[in-house]
């Protein structure tokens, strides 16, 4: 670890664009042992409170401090979200959990074993060095939205279901605040893998907020090499509603898949309005994983995403297979 | 007086003694030391004025150090000096070498191999300069990383009985498959640690070891000092599963540190280089081939294995081992080759060979059973051979049927279906599978101390190291059953190397070995007793302090007359160790579930049933089944060193990475053990059973993957993406 200067924040202002945050730690502190990190000043936002949920317009506003521990044991979060409840026990151990906020999640880094060895090349740690990923050990990289320069996944479960839920991130800025929706909170690599998502240096997420709640089946499902303790080969989050024996609104969201949390718009507009039935998930999931592309070592997310969305949308809507 | 172990010892003292000790299940003495963090491990010393030192390690896979960039890091604040010794270890010693491992770091023969030392006043300052270090390397190309294209040799002179390929030209039945297991990485918790201090010529280590006097000359020897100027001091160690029999960088580079600086230096291996710089265990290709007559009895037996290490290693993991003896078939081919890659050192890791080969052997098998219309139980015991095949030698003691039959009993094996995919719960496929266990015994040389006090009380002292295995409870436990001292006022005192030796910690023989040598000096000091008493000594009963024979009784005190009774007994294997096949066995017997969609295989009961001898402590015996059946679980379903072939980088070495089971991986585990004496095992009766869980768990596995599912694993770990291209349509 490299030595730096640390600072506490007591008010957002504070924060300058020469500082790197640490919330929890979690994962900075890892990385900057591993000096896959190495920032020269770290400014500590735990003075600075966030810490509230709290009740806005029919849905919930989450405090960027809110320790993941704490949001999943909300009554709120557990009755109305409980995908989001599931998605972040999905995740890390009690410990971690009970360190890691809700801001520092959504911000997490990669996994990719070739980012987390200073010495391997890597474009999101040193811009221009190239993506020994490419060609080399990428069992748990991107099948969507990849590009030549990188191919990495953003690696959390949390986020998963907030993009399935329509929430959005409040960020806070030296000119004001502004709010983005999740799904264009993190990006996709393209030529600036550097970039994980759209905040800017002295930025801060302050919240999360989600709309008022759609009620029906949420389910998250997590497809892991061992029970706990690992991160997603693939994950599912789904919120589905049925009226009238159809689907009236189905909200998908896929983890490890991709650079940022990811969408298919048409995958949910094909189940709208349809009646449940094993066929129909098939053709959801075949136009989901039509437009994947697997690395050279991880063919097999396709299959295990596509078999993983139809399990979760049969579970979801009692459809027995 | 005491030497070799040559013929059986039928006597079976310890059924005839009456403390009552030997075989309860005591809780270990230093049990409470541990939970509550006050038993001091290597690096938690704090001698006067110690520095902390950080290896840095080699960024390429082959090639020579050109330059290395000291005087900016020197001038580095708390930095005490950068050491680059041709005396560093370039690799670890492996398991009773007695001698110094490749030495001078300079010339690169791994990626993540140790090449230079950088010591600072504190730990955050080495590790600063450590990282700082800047080294150009002159890199070799064309360097063999991929095990399945570099050229293999034979390890050493197969074995041929017969002629297997008539065999399996005119079985009625056979098995021609090949399984690849992954690499293992040891992975104990406490990584490797020493703390080197010097006294004018003599060093004493706190270090981190398995088997102390063989560590003494690895560690003099590397040092060109006499073994009688070095000193280890290992009382607890959080773990070794073989990648601590050996020295490691550490040790050699504390003391040349701390020699060269005058002062104390402390060496901890970070946790990513405990996993690129130690041993691991060799990935492993198997061919298995398997020829039975229409009854099911073997007639052709084929074990054929291809393993890796770096050029000039011995060690060659021996997958075949089991197979030597397990089963019958008189037409043999079992051999083991090695291919000469750049990757870190292979070597003992968790039962090396069975834990690998018997996972592949038992798979066979399975497979075997079901193209012969066999129950797998069926199968296995019409193939237990009277003598051992090829050497006519008869077996020790076997409770492999036993093992089988209680099993299944206890396991309710009844009720599995004999074709795969025909129970399903919601998304799971159900199944279960059954393998046999199998583990060579091994009787190892040792020395132990025991000493009967004048108060009765009693001192058992040993080199033999307790790596978390329960040696602290046993040595106690046969030394208060001998002399009739309950065990609150027994001592035991280990891993000091100016202690007798013991047998270390390695190949699951320190307890019976080392228990053997206490239980020699015990004999010792019952016939000086019974001496005094007037009696004959295998007349003589000792309890609670008082010995007696016939109308003869007297205070043990008393006949000490204010003098301890001090003896030191010794064994050596001999001739039982070749008159006889010796092993321990068992069955392992496994329910699965699969996942339909996500081919997710998870746990759902385990039980293993063990015999081995006599029981020495049922908890710690226990203890070590339930332990080596987790790592059944792992390298069955998770655990897999992953390298980068284009430059031998180890992907995954951490402990997130590098998928060891989990709480939520380990359902119900069950163990039944089997009470049994073997008499040409050792004077205790007793056999290995440290690593007997893990040899035979992943084909249990396996086979219960594929009465689930219908699948067989032929590669290993069976994660998802292993599974899912063969998984029947879930939709169907």
């Amino acid at each position: 670890m490299r030595p730096f200067e640390y600072r506490r924040a007591t008010k957002p202002s504070d924060i300058s664009a020469a500082d790197r945050i640490i919330a929890g730690g979690t994962n900075i502190l890892d990385l900057m042992k591993l000096e896959v990190e190495v920032p020269a000043q770290i400014i500590d936002i735990n003075p600075l409170g966030m810490t509230e949920i709290s009740e806005i317009d029919g849905g919930l506003r989450i405090g960027a401090m809110v320790r993941n521990t704490d949001c999943a044991a909300d009554a709120r979060v557990r009755r109305d979200y409980p995908l989001l409840a599931r998605a972040i026990l999905a995740g890390a151990s009690p410990q971690l959990r009970n360190r890691a906020t809700t801001g520092g999640n959504l911000c997490q880094r990669t996994r990719c074993s070739y980012f987390m060895q200073p010495e391997a090349r890597c474009n999101k740690r040193d811009p221009g060095t190239g993506c020994d990923a490419l060609h080399g050990v990428n069992r748990s990289h991107a099948i969507f939205g990849a590009s030549e320069n990188c191919i990495a996944t953003y690696p959390g479960d949390m986020a998963v279901a907030l993009l399935a839920l329509g929430a959005s991130v409040e960020i806070l800025g030296r000119t004001g605040t502004r709010s983005v929706p999740i799904g264009d909170f993190h990006r996709l690599p393209e030529h600036q893998p550097a970039k994980d998502n759209l905040l800017e240096p002295g930025e801060l997420i302050s919240s999360v907020t989600l709309p008022p709640a759609m009620g029906g089946a949420q389910i998250y499902r997590k497809v892991r090499d061992r029970s706990s303790f690992a991160f997603a080969l693939v994950s599912v989050a789904a919120a589905i509603t049925i009226a009238d024996g159809r689907i009236r609104h189905a909200a998908l969201a896929f983890g490890s898949v991709a650079h940022k949390p990811w969408q298919d718009p048409a995958v949910e507009t094909a189940l709208v309005g349809q009646e449940p039935s094993l066929k129909l998930f098939a053709q959801a999931a075949d136009l989901l994983v039509g437009k994947a592309k697997a690395q050279s070592g991880n063919a097999f997310k396709i299959p295990l995403l596509r078999r993983a969305l139809i399990a979760v949308l049969s579970e979801a809507t009692n459809t027995e297979a | 007086m005491f030497g070799t172990f040559d013929s059986p010892d039928q006597r079976n003292l310890l059924d005839r003694t009456g403390q009552g000790i030997i075989g309860k299940g005591l809780d270990r003495p230093e049990a409470g030391l541990k939970v509550t963090g006050r038993a001091t491990y290597a690096a938690e010393y704090r001698p006067e004025n110690c520095a902390d030192g950080v290896l840095v390690t080699a960024t390429v896979a082959q090639g020579k150090i050109l330059q290395i960039e000291s005087e900016k890091i020197e001038a580095l604040p708390g930095v005490l000096g950068i050491f680059t010794d041709k005396l560093m270890l370039r690799r670890p010693a492996q398991g009773t070498a007695g001698r110094a491992p490749a030495q001078d770091p300079r010339q690169i023969e791994y990626h993540g191999q140790p090449l230079a030392l950088v010591v600072a006043e504190t730990f955050e300052q080495a590790m600063h300069a450590a990282k700082a270090l800047c080294i150009t390397y002159e890199r070799h190309h064309d360097v063999p990383y991929d095990p399945e294209t570099a050229p293999s040799e034979p390890a050493e002179k197969p074995i041929i009985l017969g002629d297997l390929d008539e065999a399996m030209a005119n079985a009625a039945h056979k098995v021609d498959a090949t399984y690849e297991t992954a690499g293992h990485a040891s992975a104990a918790m406490e990584p490797h640690a020493s703390i080197a201090s010097w006294q004018g010529d003599d060093l004493t280590i706190w270090g981190s070891f398995q088997m102390i006097s063989h560590n003494v000359k690895e560690l003099a020897d590397a040092l060109r000092i006499a073994p009688k100027r070095v000193r280890i001091l290992s009382p607890y160690v959080g773990g070794g599963f073989g990648s601590k029999l050996g020295i490691s960088h550490d040790a050699v580079a504390a003391a040349l540190a701390a020699k060269a600086l005058g002062r104390p230096v402390r060496v901890v291996l970070t946790r990513q280089q405990v996993f690129t710089t130690i041993m691991r265990r060799s990935e492993t290709r198997q061919r298995l081939r398997l020829a039975a007559d229409g009854d099911g009895r073997l007639t052709g037996l084929g074990h054929e294995a291809w393993v890796s290490n770096l050029p000039q290693e011995s060690f060659a993991e021996p997958v075949t081992q089991a197979t030597q003896f397990l089963y019958g078939g008189e037409n043999r081919k079992l051999c083991v080759n090695i291919a000469r890659i750049s990757r870190l050192t292979a070597g003992s890791v968790r039962a090396p060979g069975e834990a690998v080969g018997m996972q592949a052997l038992e798979a066979a098998m399975d497979e075997l059973a079901e193209r012969a219309g066999l129950d797998p139980i069926e199968l296995r015991k019409r193939n237990l051979p009277s003598s051992e095949p090829g050497k006519d030698r008869p077996y020790s003691s076997r409770m492999l049927a036993e093992a089988l039959d209680q099993g299944a009993a206890a396991f309710g094996w009844h009720e599995r279906q004999p074709k795969p995919c025909m129970t399903r719960e919601g998304e799971w496929w159900i199944g279960l599978g059954v393998a046999s266990a199998a583990r060579v015994n091994m009787l190892m040389p040792a020395a132990a101390r025991v000493r009967l006090e004048p108060d009765g009380s009693l001192l058992v002292q040993s080199d033999q190291t307790d790596i978390g295995t329960g040696s602290y409870a046993i040595l106690g436990q046969i030394a208060g059953e001998m002399l009739g001292v309950p065990i609150e006022r027994v001592r035991v005192e280990l891993g000091d190397s100016e202690l007798p030796s013991g047998a270390g910690s390695g190949g699951s023989f320190g307890a019976s070995s080392t228990g053997s040598a206490v239980f020699r000096a015990c004999e010792a000091i019952r016939d000086r007793l019974a001496h005094r008493l007037g009696a004959r000594s295998d007349r003589l009963d000792l309890r609670n302090g008082i010995a007696s024979s016939g109308e003869r009784s007297a205070p043990v005190a008393e006949l000490l007359r204010g003098y301890a009774l001090e003896e030191i007994g010794r064994i050596k294997p001999g001739k039982t160790q070749i008159d006889y096949a010796q092993a321990s066995y068992g069955a392992f017997f496994c329910e699965v579930a699969v996942n339909a969609f996500t081919a997710e295989t998870r746990i759902r009961r385990l039980l293993g049933v063990f015999g081995f001898g006599r029981v020495l402590n049922q908890k710690t015996a226990r203890s070590q089944c339930l332990g080596g059946m987790v790592w059944g679980i792992g390298s069955a379903l998770s655990e897999e060193l992953s390298f980068d072939l284009r430059d031998g980088r180890l992907m995954n070495h951490d402990l997130e990475q590098y998928h060891l089971p989990v709480h939520a991986d380990i359902p119900d585990l069950d163990v039944i053990l089997l009470e049994e004496r073997d008499t040409a095992a050792s004077p205790l009766q007793a056999k290995g059973v440290g690593e007997l869980g893990i040899c035979g768990t992943a084909g249990a596995i396996a086979n219960a993957v594929y009465n689930a599912c219908g699948v067989r694993a032929y590669s290993f770990p069976i994660t998802p993406d292993r599974l899912i291209d063969r998984l029947p349509e879930p939709l169907t």
